[in-house]
Protein backbone atom coordinates (compact mmCIF):
# COMPACT_ATOMS: atom_id res chain seq x y z
CA UNK A 1 0.00 0.00 0.00
CA UNK A 2 2.80 2.41 0.91
CA UNK A 3 4.25 1.68 -2.49
CA UNK A 4 1.40 3.73 -3.99
CA UNK A 5 2.99 6.87 -2.63
CA UNK A 6 6.54 6.05 -3.58
CA UNK A 7 7.96 8.54 -6.08
CA UNK A 8 9.34 6.83 -9.13
CA UNK A 9 11.86 8.67 -11.24
CA UNK A 10 11.07 8.78 -14.94
CA UNK A 11 14.76 8.84 -15.78
CA UNK A 12 18.20 8.90 -14.18
CA UNK A 13 19.46 12.12 -12.62
CA UNK A 14 21.41 14.23 -15.11
CA UNK A 15 24.93 12.82 -15.44
CA UNK A 16 28.14 14.85 -15.57
CA UNK A 17 28.80 16.04 -19.11
CA UNK A 18 31.58 14.06 -20.75
CA UNK A 19 34.28 15.65 -22.92
CA UNK A 20 33.20 13.83 -26.02
CA UNK A 21 30.24 11.96 -27.56
CA UNK A 22 29.70 10.10 -30.82
CA UNK A 23 26.61 12.24 -31.42
CA UNK A 24 25.60 15.58 -29.87
CA UNK A 25 21.98 16.60 -30.52
CA UNK A 26 21.12 20.27 -29.98
CA UNK A 27 17.51 20.65 -28.88
CA UNK A 28 15.60 18.55 -26.34
CA UNK A 29 12.28 18.65 -28.11
CA UNK A 30 10.36 15.94 -29.89
CA UNK A 31 12.81 15.77 -32.83
CA UNK A 32 16.01 15.74 -30.78
CA UNK A 33 14.68 13.14 -28.35
CA UNK A 34 13.25 10.98 -31.15
CA UNK A 35 16.62 11.02 -32.92
CA UNK A 36 18.41 9.91 -29.75
CA UNK A 37 15.76 7.23 -29.18
CA UNK A 38 16.01 5.68 -32.67
CA UNK A 39 19.85 5.93 -32.67
CA UNK A 40 19.88 3.44 -29.77
CA UNK A 41 16.90 1.35 -30.91
CA UNK A 42 17.84 0.84 -34.55
CA UNK A 43 21.59 1.33 -34.66
CA UNK A 44 22.90 0.60 -31.17
CA UNK A 45 24.44 4.08 -30.97
CA UNK A 46 24.21 5.11 -27.31
CA UNK A 47 27.16 7.48 -26.84
CA UNK A 48 24.71 10.29 -27.46
CA UNK A 49 24.02 13.54 -25.63
CA UNK A 50 20.91 15.73 -26.03
CA UNK A 51 21.57 19.36 -25.05
CA UNK A 52 18.55 21.52 -24.23
CA UNK A 53 18.79 25.19 -23.27
CA UNK A 54 15.71 25.09 -21.00
CA UNK A 55 13.62 22.12 -19.84
CA UNK A 56 12.81 19.31 -22.29
CA UNK A 57 9.78 20.03 -24.46
CA UNK A 58 9.88 23.75 -23.61
CA UNK A 59 9.92 24.88 -27.24
CA UNK A 60 7.67 23.84 -30.11
CA UNK A 61 7.14 20.34 -28.66
CA UNK A 62 5.20 21.86 -25.78
CA UNK A 63 3.46 24.64 -27.72
CA UNK A 64 1.90 22.90 -30.73
CA UNK A 65 -1.76 21.98 -31.12
CA UNK A 66 -1.07 18.21 -30.95
CA UNK A 67 -2.66 17.37 -34.32
CA UNK A 68 -1.37 14.39 -36.31
CA UNK A 69 -2.27 13.83 -39.95
CA UNK A 70 -0.70 12.86 -43.27
CA UNK A 71 -3.06 14.27 -45.94
CA UNK A 72 -0.44 16.47 -47.61
CA UNK A 73 -0.45 17.77 -51.16
CA UNK A 74 2.86 16.51 -52.59
CA UNK A 75 3.63 12.81 -52.95
CA UNK A 76 6.98 13.36 -51.16
CA UNK A 77 5.22 15.02 -48.24
CA UNK A 78 2.29 12.60 -48.04
CA UNK A 79 4.40 9.42 -47.86
CA UNK A 80 6.76 11.05 -45.35
CA UNK A 81 4.00 12.16 -42.94
CA UNK A 82 2.18 8.86 -43.46
CA UNK A 83 5.27 7.00 -42.23
CA UNK A 84 5.24 9.32 -39.21
CA UNK A 85 1.59 8.71 -38.31
CA UNK A 86 2.22 4.95 -38.59
CA UNK A 87 5.16 5.22 -36.16
CA UNK A 88 3.00 7.27 -33.79
CA UNK A 89 0.33 4.54 -33.89
CA UNK A 90 2.77 2.07 -32.33
CA UNK A 91 4.77 4.49 -30.20
CA UNK A 92 2.68 4.38 -27.03
CA UNK A 93 2.91 0.58 -26.80
CA UNK A 94 6.59 0.59 -27.69
CA UNK A 95 7.46 3.21 -25.04
CA UNK A 96 5.01 1.64 -22.59
CA UNK A 97 3.67 5.13 -22.00
CA UNK A 98 0.13 6.31 -22.66
CA UNK A 99 0.34 9.03 -25.31
CA UNK A 100 -3.48 9.45 -25.42
CA UNK A 101 -3.48 9.20 -29.22
CA UNK A 102 -7.07 9.63 -30.34
CA UNK A 103 -7.51 8.95 -34.08
CA UNK A 104 -11.04 10.25 -34.43
CA UNK A 105 -10.48 11.84 -37.82
CA UNK A 106 -9.51 15.16 -39.35
CA UNK A 107 -11.74 17.43 -41.45
CA UNK A 108 -10.38 20.23 -43.65
CA UNK A 109 -13.40 22.36 -44.55
CA UNK A 110 -13.91 23.84 -48.00
CA UNK A 111 -16.01 27.01 -48.31
CA UNK A 112 -15.46 27.80 -52.00
CA UNK A 113 -15.32 26.00 -55.36
CA UNK A 114 -11.61 26.67 -55.49
CA UNK A 115 -11.09 25.05 -52.09
CA UNK A 116 -13.10 22.03 -53.26
CA UNK A 117 -10.72 21.60 -56.23
CA UNK A 118 -7.73 21.67 -53.87
CA UNK A 119 -9.37 19.07 -51.60
CA UNK A 120 -10.05 16.74 -54.55
CA UNK A 121 -6.44 17.09 -55.68
CA UNK A 122 -5.14 16.35 -52.19
CA UNK A 123 -7.46 13.35 -51.86
CA UNK A 124 -6.07 11.90 -55.13
CA UNK A 125 -2.43 12.42 -54.08
CA UNK A 126 -3.25 10.79 -50.73
CA UNK A 127 -5.04 7.82 -52.32
CA UNK A 128 -2.09 7.15 -54.61
CA UNK A 129 0.14 7.02 -51.52
CA UNK A 130 -2.30 4.60 -49.88
CA UNK A 131 -3.50 7.17 -47.35
CA UNK A 132 -7.10 7.10 -46.18
CA UNK A 133 -8.38 10.48 -47.37
CA UNK A 134 -11.48 11.50 -49.34
CA UNK A 135 -13.77 14.42 -50.09
CA UNK A 136 -17.15 14.34 -48.35
CA UNK A 137 -20.28 16.46 -48.57
CA UNK A 138 -22.22 18.44 -45.94
CA UNK A 139 -24.41 15.49 -44.87
CA UNK A 140 -21.49 13.30 -43.95
CA UNK A 141 -19.78 16.27 -42.24
CA UNK A 142 -22.86 16.79 -40.10
CA UNK A 143 -22.72 13.16 -39.04
CA UNK A 144 -19.06 13.46 -38.00
CA UNK A 145 -19.37 16.85 -36.28
CA UNK A 146 -23.01 17.31 -35.31
CA UNK A 147 -22.18 20.21 -32.99
CA UNK A 148 -20.78 22.32 -35.83
CA UNK A 149 -22.95 25.03 -37.43
CA UNK A 150 -23.65 24.03 -41.04
CA UNK A 151 -26.13 26.77 -41.95
CA UNK A 152 -26.24 27.98 -45.54
CA UNK A 153 -26.66 31.48 -44.09
CA UNK A 154 -23.23 31.36 -42.45
CA UNK A 155 -20.57 33.90 -43.44
CA UNK A 156 -18.56 30.99 -44.89
CA UNK A 157 -21.00 28.13 -45.65
CA UNK A 158 -19.40 24.66 -45.62
CA UNK A 159 -19.47 23.13 -49.13
CA UNK A 160 -17.52 19.99 -48.33
CA UNK A 161 -14.43 18.73 -46.58
CA UNK A 162 -11.35 16.60 -47.00
CA UNK A 163 -11.92 13.75 -44.55
CA UNK A 164 -8.84 11.99 -43.20
CA UNK A 165 -9.93 9.22 -40.77
CA UNK A 166 -6.43 8.39 -39.35
CA UNK A 167 -5.88 12.02 -38.30
CA UNK A 168 -6.34 13.03 -34.70
CA UNK A 169 -4.78 14.44 -31.58
CA UNK A 170 -2.16 13.11 -29.17
CA UNK A 171 -0.88 14.35 -25.81
CA UNK A 172 2.23 16.31 -26.79
CA UNK A 173 3.84 16.43 -23.33
CA UNK A 174 3.43 12.66 -23.04
CA UNK A 175 5.28 12.24 -26.34
CA UNK A 176 8.19 14.26 -24.94
CA UNK A 177 8.22 12.44 -21.60
CA UNK A 178 7.76 9.00 -23.14
CA UNK A 179 10.58 9.59 -25.62
CA UNK A 180 12.82 11.03 -22.89
CA UNK A 181 12.29 7.93 -20.77
CA UNK A 182 13.01 5.77 -23.82
CA UNK A 183 16.21 7.72 -24.51
CA UNK A 184 17.30 7.35 -20.89
CA UNK A 185 16.61 3.62 -20.82
CA UNK A 186 18.45 3.22 -24.11
CA UNK A 187 21.58 4.65 -22.48
CA UNK A 188 21.88 8.12 -24.02
CA UNK A 189 22.15 11.27 -21.87
CA UNK A 190 19.78 14.23 -21.67
CA UNK A 191 21.22 17.51 -20.38
CA UNK A 192 18.61 20.21 -19.78
CA UNK A 193 19.60 23.85 -19.08
CA UNK A 194 22.69 23.56 -21.26
CA UNK A 195 22.73 26.24 -23.94
CA UNK A 196 24.90 25.83 -27.03
CA UNK A 197 26.63 29.09 -28.01
CA UNK A 198 29.12 27.82 -30.57
CA UNK A 199 29.77 24.99 -33.01
CA UNK A 200 33.42 24.02 -33.44
CA UNK A 201 34.73 23.22 -36.88
CA UNK A 202 37.97 21.92 -38.25
CA UNK A 203 38.74 21.44 -41.97
CA UNK A 204 35.11 21.96 -42.99
CA UNK A 205 33.66 19.47 -40.54
CA UNK A 206 31.90 19.94 -37.22
CA UNK A 207 33.93 18.62 -34.29
CA UNK A 208 31.97 19.72 -31.24
CA UNK A 209 30.01 22.45 -29.49
CA UNK A 210 30.70 25.07 -26.85
CA UNK A 211 28.19 25.94 -24.13
CA UNK A 212 27.25 29.25 -22.52
CA UNK A 213 29.38 28.45 -19.45
CA UNK A 214 32.44 27.87 -21.65
CA UNK A 215 32.32 24.07 -21.52
CA UNK A 216 33.51 22.34 -24.67
CA UNK A 217 31.91 19.08 -25.79
CA UNK A 218 33.51 17.16 -28.63
CA UNK A 219 31.27 15.32 -31.11
CA UNK A 220 31.64 12.95 -34.02
CA UNK A 221 28.34 14.25 -35.33
CA UNK A 222 26.29 17.35 -34.42
CA UNK A 223 22.53 17.46 -35.07
CA UNK A 224 20.66 20.79 -35.09
CA UNK A 225 17.05 20.09 -34.00
CA UNK A 226 16.10 23.49 -32.63
CA UNK A 227 13.00 24.51 -34.65
CA UNK A 228 12.57 28.31 -34.48
CA UNK A 229 16.17 28.82 -33.36
CA UNK A 230 17.71 26.69 -36.13
CA UNK A 231 19.08 29.72 -38.03
CA UNK A 232 21.03 30.91 -35.00
CA UNK A 233 22.56 27.46 -34.37
CA UNK A 234 23.30 26.86 -38.07
CA UNK A 235 25.06 30.23 -38.35
CA UNK A 236 27.41 29.11 -35.53
CA UNK A 237 28.48 26.31 -37.88
CA UNK A 238 28.72 28.68 -40.84
CA UNK A 239 25.66 27.18 -42.52
CA UNK A 240 23.11 29.53 -44.08
CA UNK A 241 19.46 28.50 -44.06
CA UNK A 242 16.44 29.59 -46.11
CA UNK A 243 14.49 30.03 -42.88
CA UNK A 244 12.56 32.86 -41.27
CA UNK A 245 11.29 32.64 -37.68
CA UNK A 246 7.69 33.58 -36.89
CA UNK A 247 5.32 33.12 -33.99
CA UNK A 248 2.33 30.80 -34.15
CA UNK A 249 -0.31 31.19 -31.48
CA UNK A 250 -3.00 29.10 -29.85
CA UNK A 251 -5.43 29.31 -26.97
CA UNK A 252 -7.66 26.97 -24.96
CA UNK A 253 -11.07 27.53 -23.43
CA UNK A 254 -12.09 26.29 -20.01
CA UNK A 255 -13.01 22.55 -20.02
CA UNK A 256 -16.46 21.80 -21.47
CA UNK A 257 -18.48 18.61 -21.86
CA UNK A 258 -17.46 16.50 -24.88
CA UNK A 259 -19.06 17.69 -28.10
CA UNK A 260 -16.32 17.42 -30.72
CA UNK A 261 -14.14 14.39 -31.37
CA UNK A 262 -12.83 15.18 -34.86
CA UNK A 263 -10.29 17.90 -35.67
CA UNK A 264 -11.80 20.80 -37.63
CA UNK A 265 -9.63 22.93 -39.92
CA UNK A 266 -10.71 25.83 -42.08
CA UNK A 267 -7.90 27.32 -44.11
CA UNK A 268 -10.15 30.07 -45.42
CA UNK A 269 -11.16 31.12 -41.92
CA UNK A 270 -7.57 30.65 -40.68
CA UNK A 271 -8.56 28.52 -37.73
CA UNK A 272 -8.28 24.96 -36.50
CA UNK A 273 -10.26 23.54 -33.63
CA UNK A 274 -10.15 20.38 -31.54
CA UNK A 275 -11.41 19.36 -28.13
CA UNK A 276 -8.78 17.90 -25.82
CA UNK A 277 -9.32 14.92 -23.53
CA UNK A 278 -9.62 17.43 -20.70
CA UNK A 279 -12.55 19.07 -22.51
CA UNK A 280 -10.78 22.30 -23.43
CA UNK A 281 -11.36 23.63 -26.92
CA UNK A 282 -7.91 24.08 -28.42
CA UNK A 283 -7.83 26.74 -31.11
CA UNK A 284 -4.96 27.73 -33.35
CA UNK A 285 -4.51 29.99 -36.34
CA UNK A 286 -1.74 30.91 -38.75
CA UNK A 287 1.70 32.44 -38.23
CA UNK A 288 2.19 36.17 -37.89
CA UNK A 289 3.59 37.57 -41.15
CA UNK A 290 6.54 39.36 -39.51
CA UNK A 291 9.58 37.54 -38.20
CA UNK A 292 10.37 37.52 -34.50
CA UNK A 293 12.08 35.53 -31.75
CA UNK A 294 9.83 37.00 -29.07
CA UNK A 295 7.44 34.31 -27.85
CA UNK A 296 4.58 36.65 -27.00
CA UNK A 297 1.10 36.50 -28.46
CA UNK A 298 -1.11 39.24 -29.86
CA UNK A 299 -4.63 40.36 -29.00
CA UNK A 300 -5.53 40.39 -32.71
CA UNK A 301 -5.00 36.65 -32.88
CA UNK A 302 -7.41 35.97 -30.01
CA UNK A 303 -10.01 38.31 -31.54
CA UNK A 304 -9.82 36.82 -35.04
CA UNK A 305 -9.57 33.18 -33.99
CA UNK A 306 -12.44 33.46 -31.50
CA UNK A 307 -14.62 35.22 -34.11
CA UNK A 308 -14.13 32.39 -36.62
CA UNK A 309 -14.52 29.72 -33.95
CA UNK A 310 -17.89 31.18 -32.99
CA UNK A 311 -18.99 31.09 -36.64
CA UNK A 312 -18.43 27.33 -36.56
CA UNK A 313 -19.35 26.68 -32.91
CA UNK A 314 -21.79 29.36 -31.69
CA UNK A 315 -22.41 27.31 -28.52
CA UNK A 316 -18.95 28.41 -27.31
CA UNK A 317 -20.32 31.95 -26.98
CA UNK A 318 -19.97 31.98 -23.17
CA UNK A 319 -16.85 29.83 -22.91
CA UNK A 320 -13.99 31.56 -21.16
CA UNK A 321 -10.47 31.56 -22.57
CA UNK A 322 -8.21 29.85 -20.09
CA UNK A 323 -4.79 30.64 -21.50
CA UNK A 324 -3.01 31.51 -24.73
CA UNK A 325 0.57 31.14 -25.87
CA UNK A 326 2.96 31.56 -28.77
CA UNK A 327 5.74 29.37 -30.14
CA UNK A 328 8.50 29.91 -32.69
CA UNK A 329 8.19 28.41 -36.16
CA UNK A 330 11.01 27.94 -38.67
CA UNK A 331 9.32 28.66 -41.99
CA UNK A 332 10.94 27.42 -45.21
CA UNK A 333 10.15 28.95 -48.63
CA UNK A 334 8.22 25.87 -49.84
CA UNK A 335 6.57 24.89 -46.52
CA UNK A 336 8.43 21.58 -46.58
CA UNK A 337 11.10 20.56 -44.06
CA UNK A 338 14.86 20.64 -44.57
CA UNK A 339 16.53 17.45 -43.42
CA UNK A 340 19.91 15.81 -43.45
CA UNK A 341 23.38 16.91 -44.50
CA UNK A 342 24.77 20.41 -44.93
CA UNK A 343 27.93 21.70 -46.59
CA UNK A 344 29.65 21.38 -43.20
CA UNK A 345 30.45 17.70 -42.80
CA UNK A 346 29.05 15.98 -39.71
CA UNK A 347 26.59 18.83 -39.10
CA UNK A 348 23.06 17.58 -39.77
CA UNK A 349 19.88 19.62 -39.64
CA UNK A 350 16.21 19.04 -39.02
CA UNK A 351 14.59 22.38 -39.74
CA UNK A 352 11.99 24.14 -41.88
CA UNK A 353 9.33 22.60 -39.68
CA UNK A 354 7.13 25.65 -39.70
CA UNK A 355 3.77 24.72 -38.28
CA UNK A 356 3.94 20.94 -38.81
CA UNK A 357 7.03 19.66 -36.98
CA UNK A 358 5.41 17.85 -34.07
CA UNK A 359 3.53 15.41 -36.31
CA UNK A 360 6.82 14.41 -37.97
CA UNK A 361 8.89 13.77 -34.82
CA UNK A 362 9.11 9.94 -34.97
CA UNK A 363 9.95 9.72 -38.68
CA UNK A 364 12.52 12.52 -38.36
CA UNK A 365 14.15 10.65 -35.48
CA UNK A 366 14.13 7.38 -37.39
CA UNK A 367 15.48 8.78 -40.68
CA UNK A 368 18.14 11.03 -39.12
CA UNK A 369 19.25 8.10 -36.95
CA UNK A 370 19.45 5.99 -40.12
CA UNK A 371 21.54 8.69 -41.82
CA UNK A 372 23.94 8.67 -38.85
CA UNK A 373 23.93 4.90 -38.36
CA UNK A 374 24.39 3.88 -42.00
CA UNK A 375 26.08 6.94 -43.50
CA UNK A 376 23.50 7.10 -46.29
CA UNK A 377 20.48 9.37 -46.69
CA UNK A 378 17.16 7.43 -46.57
CA UNK A 379 14.95 7.76 -49.70
CA UNK A 380 12.15 9.18 -47.59
CA UNK A 381 14.08 12.38 -46.76
CA UNK A 382 16.17 12.67 -49.92
CA UNK A 383 13.71 15.22 -51.50
CA UNK A 384 14.06 17.44 -48.42
CA UNK A 385 17.79 18.16 -48.64
CA UNK A 386 19.00 21.73 -48.01
CA UNK A 387 20.67 21.64 -51.42
CA UNK A 388 17.28 21.86 -53.16
CA UNK A 389 17.15 25.62 -52.51
CA UNK A 390 20.50 26.20 -54.24
CA UNK A 391 19.09 24.31 -57.25
CA UNK A 392 15.58 25.76 -57.12
CA UNK A 393 13.92 22.35 -56.80
CA UNK A 394 11.23 23.08 -54.25
CA UNK A 395 8.64 20.70 -52.77
CA UNK A 396 5.69 23.05 -52.43
CA UNK A 397 3.26 22.27 -49.63
CA UNK A 398 1.79 25.77 -49.67
CA UNK A 399 -1.71 24.44 -50.33
CA UNK A 400 -1.69 21.85 -47.56
CA UNK A 401 0.65 23.12 -44.85
CA UNK A 402 0.68 26.90 -44.81
CA UNK A 403 -2.49 27.32 -42.81
CA UNK A 404 -4.23 24.03 -42.30
CA UNK A 405 -2.99 21.61 -39.71
CA UNK B 1 -0.49 42.70 -27.14
CA UNK B 2 1.34 43.41 -30.36
CA UNK B 3 3.79 46.15 -31.34
CA UNK B 4 3.82 49.61 -32.85
CA UNK B 5 5.66 50.87 -35.87
CA UNK B 6 6.13 54.49 -36.98
CA UNK B 7 5.42 55.19 -40.64
CA UNK B 8 7.81 57.95 -41.80
CA UNK B 9 4.83 59.68 -43.46
CA UNK B 10 1.84 58.94 -41.23
CA UNK B 11 3.24 58.38 -37.73
CA UNK B 12 2.77 55.65 -35.14
CA UNK B 13 0.37 52.79 -35.98
CA UNK B 14 -0.25 49.24 -34.85
CA UNK B 15 1.77 46.61 -36.73
CA UNK B 16 -1.43 45.22 -38.33
CA UNK B 17 -1.55 48.43 -40.41
CA UNK B 18 1.61 47.32 -42.21
CA UNK B 19 2.77 44.56 -44.56
CA UNK B 20 6.12 43.00 -43.70
CA UNK B 21 8.61 42.98 -46.58
CA UNK B 22 11.31 40.84 -45.00
CA UNK B 23 14.92 41.52 -44.08
CA UNK B 24 17.05 43.67 -46.35
CA UNK B 25 18.96 41.30 -48.65
CA UNK B 26 21.83 42.55 -50.83
CA UNK B 27 21.02 42.15 -54.52
CA UNK B 28 23.24 39.78 -56.51
CA UNK B 29 25.43 40.97 -59.38
CA UNK B 30 23.74 41.74 -62.71
CA UNK B 31 24.61 38.29 -64.09
CA UNK B 32 24.31 36.01 -61.07
CA UNK B 33 25.16 32.33 -61.09
CA UNK B 34 22.30 29.93 -60.32
CA UNK B 35 23.58 29.58 -56.76
CA UNK B 36 23.88 33.35 -56.26
CA UNK B 37 20.37 33.93 -57.57
CA UNK B 38 18.83 31.19 -55.44
CA UNK B 39 20.75 32.39 -52.38
CA UNK B 40 19.25 35.84 -52.95
CA UNK B 41 15.77 34.40 -53.47
CA UNK B 42 15.63 31.96 -50.60
CA UNK B 43 18.38 32.26 -47.97
CA UNK B 44 18.03 34.66 -45.05
CA UNK B 45 20.22 35.67 -42.10
CA UNK B 46 17.14 35.56 -39.82
CA UNK B 47 19.09 37.11 -36.94
CA UNK B 48 17.99 37.04 -33.32
CA UNK B 49 18.82 40.69 -32.68
CA UNK B 50 18.97 43.87 -34.75
CA UNK B 51 17.52 43.36 -38.22
CA UNK B 52 17.17 45.88 -41.04
CA UNK B 53 13.92 45.20 -42.85
CA UNK B 54 11.30 46.43 -45.31
CA UNK B 55 7.77 47.48 -44.36
CA UNK B 56 4.88 48.76 -46.43
CA UNK B 57 2.19 50.98 -44.93
CA UNK B 58 -0.55 48.88 -46.53
CA UNK B 59 -3.53 50.46 -44.76
CA UNK B 60 -2.12 53.99 -44.88
CA UNK B 61 0.04 55.93 -47.36
CA UNK B 62 1.19 52.68 -49.04
CA UNK B 63 4.84 53.78 -48.96
CA UNK B 64 7.67 51.27 -48.61
CA UNK B 65 10.17 52.16 -45.91
CA UNK B 66 13.07 50.70 -43.94
CA UNK B 67 13.18 49.91 -40.25
CA UNK B 68 15.69 48.51 -37.83
CA UNK B 69 14.07 46.24 -35.27
CA UNK B 70 15.35 44.01 -32.50
CA UNK B 71 13.73 40.63 -33.33
CA UNK B 72 14.17 39.42 -29.74
CA UNK B 73 12.05 42.27 -28.29
CA UNK B 74 10.26 43.74 -31.37
CA UNK B 75 11.58 47.17 -30.33
CA UNK B 76 11.92 49.38 -33.43
CA UNK B 77 15.12 51.48 -33.33
CA UNK B 78 14.52 53.72 -36.33
CA UNK B 79 12.48 54.01 -39.54
CA UNK B 80 13.41 55.82 -42.76
CA UNK B 81 12.21 56.21 -46.32
CA UNK B 82 14.66 54.59 -48.77
CA UNK B 83 17.30 57.05 -49.98
CA UNK B 84 16.46 59.53 -47.21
Amino acid sequence: MLDLFRKRRMWRPTAELKDNYDVVIIGGGSHGLATAYYLARDHGITDVCVLEKAYIGSGAAGRNTTILRSNYKTSEGARFYDASVKLYEGLGAELNYNLLFSQEGHLTLAHTDRAMFVMVERAEVNRLAGIDSRVIGPEEIEGLAPAMAMSRDAVHPVMGALYHPPGGIIRHDAVVWGLARGVDRGGAEIHPYREVTGVERSNGRATGVTLSDGTRVGAGMVVNATAGWSSTIASMAGVELPITTHILQAFVTEPLKPLLDVVIVSSQMHVYISQTDRGEFLIGAEIEPWTTYRQQGTLNFIQEASRHTLELFPQLERARILRSWAGLCDISPDFSPILGDTEVENFLISTGWGTYGFKAAPIVGKTIAERIGTGTTPDLIEPFALERFYRDRLVSELGAAAVSH
Amino acid sequence: MSFLLTCPNCGEREVTDFAFGGEVVPRPSSKPSERELNTYNYFRRNVAGLQREWWNHRSGCRAWFLAERDTTTNEVRWVALPGA
